[in-house]
This record gives structure tokens, sequence and C-alpha cells, in this order.
């Protein structure tokens, strides 16, 4: 019985790696940045059900059709899809180490980001004024709810791109700077990403409706 | 001894996969335009469509939803450069289970929410004023 098993010690040694191994600073981060994305692009699916279940209780007040300036909406996803192209343009420019052409391109986005967000803060006030606030119904809540949580987001984004702009003036393109830069990059273009199903399930259906 | 040897080696090795994936991918501007030309013919057409009018309600709709989606595709590709191979797969895999979650969520809330409103009874404030 004991003379068909291996002796010990003559087996060939399995070896294990026990110690963490050593990742250069920020290898993670885009698949970390990426998956954080994925979970806002969870928010906002949610927000897309509010409205999807309550975008057409009217509460017997104003309809999408009597609210919503379609011109208004091209205007404002004119603004956002060149503040895209224009992003786009400075990561290139990032690439090739042009640290001027990638200040003017950020700026040029912060401009397009500022214009959209000027114009849907002026709809906004422009529906509260009419008495079409938050409170009147609930397609109105969620339309306010979707809508404005989209505008937080690029608020936000222009806030971190102003601080990028600053932190590259200061510092130059050092590869942590280039990083920060490729997350806003996500985080720009994952926003345009939504306002496409914004402008689709929000106004245009709505104005459908 | 051997044993701490092999273990240096072994980690050696797996840096050197480390490396490899460590770069985002990155767009070129040729690629950035085609993807910005694209997104301005899907978006003018849906609004177009809807503003001048005349098309029926529902194949507008639908046009606007297929357009949208194609959009999307769009930007994915041109503008967030998904691949199946950034990041060894991950990005993908993370993408696709997030899209499974949200079909869900929506396809879910849409169908029981819907059934909730149709099946309510007419006069439920009445009978519960009654009691």
């Amino acid at each position: 019985m004991a003379s068909v098993a291996t002796p010990p010690g003559t087996e060939q040694p399995v070896f294990y790696d026990l110690d963490p191994h050593e990742h250069p600073p920020g290898a993670s981060t885009m698949l970390g940045f990426w998956l954080y994305l994925m979970s806002d692009c969870l928010i906002f699916a949610m927000l897309f059900a509010a409205w999807g279940v309550y975008g057409s209780a009217y509460a017997g007040g104003p309809q999408p059709r009597d609210l919503f300036d379609l011109k208004l909406v091209a205007v404002n996803t004119a603004m956002l899809l060149f503040s895209s192209l224009t992003y786009g343009m400075a990561m290139i420019s990032g690439d090739e180490g042009k640290r001027g052409a990638l200040l003017g391109w950020l700026a040029a986005t912060g401009l397009f980001g500022a214009a959209f967000l000027g114009i849907e803060l002026y709809e906004f006030s422009h529906l509260i004024h009419e008495g079409a606030g938050p409170q009147r119904s609930a397609f109105l809540s969620s339309f306010f709810t979707l809508v404005g949580t989209h505008g937080l987001h690029v608020t936000f984004g222009l806030i971190w791109l102003t601080v990028l702009m600053v932190q590259v003036g200061m510092r130059g393109l050092e590869p942590a700077n280039m990083r920060r830069l490729q997350c806003l990059s996500l985080f720009w273009h994952f926003l345009d990403v939504i306002w496409i199903g914004v402008f689709t399930f929000v106004y245009l259906l709505g104005v459908l409706r | 001894m051997a044993d701490t040897r092999s273990a240096a080696a072994h980690d050696a090795h797996g840096h050197d996969g480390h490396d490899a994936h460590g770069d985002a991918p990155h767009g070129s501007r040729r690629g950035y335009l085609i993807g910005f030309a694209l997104s301005v013919l899907l978006t003018a057409v849906p609004f177009g469509v809807v503003m001048a009018g005349g098309v029926a309600a529902p194949v507008a709709a639908g046009l606007c939803m297929v357009l949208a989606l194609v959009q999307i595709v769009v930007h994915m590709v041109f503008f967030l450069h998904m691949n199946s191979k950034s990041e060894a797969g991950w990005t993908m895999m993370a993408l696709i289970f997030t899209i499974i979650v949200v079909v869900i969520a929506l396809t879910g809330t849409l169908w029981v929410m819907y059934h909730m409103n149709a099946n309510m009874m007419p006069d439920m404030s009445q009978m519960s004023g009654g009691m």
C-alpha cells in the first residue's frame, strides 16, 4: 500500500508567489475610472426608467409639446458635440507634447461646456417662470431630476477641467497629468453619450407624444 | 534559496505583461473628425424629422430611437475608443455587464409599472373613501 505512494520530498516542488505584485503608479486608474463610469451609467439608467414611468403623468398641467423649444435643444446638443470634438483635439495635442495647443483646446472645450450649461439654466429658469417647475407634475419632477443630474455632471466636469488646466500650466505634461486628462476625456465623452439618450427620449419623443 | 530565486523570476515575468496594457488607446484627428461628422448627421436627421413634422409619430419615434442607438455606438468607438483589447478586455466585460443590468432594470421597470397602472381599479380612491 505504502510502496505505491512517492516518498516525501521527491515530487517536483511547487512555488507560490505570495508577495503582492508591484504596480507602477496609475496602472489601474483607467480601468477603475471606467468602472466608476459604468456605475454612473446605472444612475442614469434608473433616472431614465423614472422618466419612462412618470414622463406622461402631467397632472392636468403643461405637456412637453407646450414647453420644449426644440431649436434651443438643438443648439445645446451642438454645443456638447463641439466640446467633445475639441476635447479629442486637446488629447491629441497632449499626446504630441504640445502644451499650448492642449491648453487652447481645453479652453475651447470649457467655453462650449459653459455655453451648454448657460442654455440649460436659461431653459430651466424659463420653465420655472412659466409655472412649470419640478413641483408641478410627476412629468416635470422626473424631467428636472434627469436633465438636472446630467447638468450637474457637466458642472463638475467644468470644475475638473479648470483644475486640470491650472495643473498642466504649473507642472506641464507629466504622466500623472496625462492620466488625469485621460480620465476627464472618458468622463466628458460619457456625458455626451448620456445626452444622446436625453435629447432622444426626453425632448424628441416627448414632443412627439 | 531556489525558492526565492524562482519567485523573483516569476515576478519579473509578470511585470512584462503589465506595461503592455498600461497605456490607454488613443484616437487620431481623422478618427475624431469621422466620429464628429457621423454624430452631426445622426443628430440633425432626428431633429429635422421631428421639427419638420409630416412623418407619423410612431415612425418618427422609431427612427429617433434607432438613430440614437447608432450614435451611441459611434461615440463609443470614435470618442471613447472602446475595443475588446484595452485593459485585457476588462473594460469590454464591464460594459457588457452594465448593458445587461441596464436592459433588465429599464424593461423590468417599464413593464411592471405599465401593468400596475393598467390594472388599477378605476375608482380606487372612492372605494377607500367609502370604507
